[in-house]
């Protein structure tokens, strides 16, 4: 039989029939995953956002190790590529594009938005960021804050944590995390209220 | 082993024109001196890895570049960041 010809679902059983047989991954496994994997959604990069913007041990310990920031809020990381996490200040706005493929954050953020695939927005992205966020997002960065585009090309995945907005004091986490969306976490919009 | 803060260049090398590759540099930064922000571990390499071989663990760093070195009308200061294996970086 070629495979490559094969049907694909019928390829697909087969394939996870050989990996529990062989005991190397168990269908109870994949069946975690897939469920893991489909519940992903900007919510959860939002809920650390929001923890981050009133605790400064959490905010600390996410910006050295992404990872464990979100495994203790709950998020599954195992067998996730290591998650990095870039600040966003008043002198420096990042915005993460992956130039040679579609690597994302998907752990933390779920499945990425249709446009980050392409290659319009990856092209434009490392060349010409500022024009690109003003013209397709009306997200204007000051010609005094820096812009640091990070391409994500090799082994980690980076999500930004942007800037808490002002008009939010006193609010609580749950309140912060309703007002972070996913364009915020990539560095494409920034949060208001 | 490169440390933070020293300034490297992205081996200005094409090994796409000799065959198949997976080669996780992009294109506009061949040749482009920058500087090392961080260690970032040490990972296989997916030139093989890609290809089923066996791949040996290699160091990755995040290396900043400006971005007026790579494209001229770009507003100087900007700033690229990029992860780059060791054996694509060499000392200026």
């Amino acid at each position: 039989m070629n495979v490559t010809e094969a049907d694909a679902l019928r390829l697909l059983a087969a394939v996870r029939r050989l990996l529990d047989e062989k005991g190397i991954v168990s269908s109870a496994e994949v069946e975690a995953r897939m469920a893991a994997t489909d519940a992903a959604s900007p919510g959860q990069g939002a809920t650390m956002v929001a923890r981050a913007w009133v605790d400064p041990d959490y905010r600390a310990l996410m910006l050295e190790d992404g990872t464990k920031a979100a495994e203790e809020m709950g998020i599954m990381m195992r067998g996730m590529p290591p998650l990095g996490v870039l600040e966003n200040t008043a002198d420096v706005h990042h915005l993460v594009v992956c130039t040679l493929c579609s690597c994302y954050p998907r752990a933390v953020l779920g499945y990425p938005p249709f446009w980050y695939k392409s290659a319009a927005f990856r092209a434009r992205a490392v060349r010409d960021p500022r024009a690109l966020l003003a013209a397709e997002w009306r997200t204007v960065i000051a010609d005094t804050v820096k812009v640091r585009v990070v391409d994500s090309t090799a082994d980690y995945r980076w999500m930004v944590l942007p800037m808490r907005p002002a008009g939010t004091e006193g609010w609580d986490e749950v309140r912060l995390a309703a007002i972070v969306r996913e364009g915020d976490m990539i560095g494409v919009t920034v949060p208001a209220v | 082993m490169f440390a933070a803060g020293e300034t490297v260049r992205v081996k200005d090398a094409w090994p796409e024109a000799a065959g198949p590759v997976h080669i996780r540099t992009p294109h506009y930064v061949r040749g482009v001196t920058g500087e090392v922000v961080r260690r970032l571990g040490a990972f296989a390499n997916p030139e093989d890895l890609a290809f089923g071989r066996p791949a040996e663990r290699i160091a990755l760093y995040h290396v900043r570049f400006q971005k007026g070195a790579i494209w001229p009308e770009a507003k100087p200061d900007d700033e690229l960041l990029i992860e780059i294996f060791e054996h694509w970086l060499e000392r200026p």
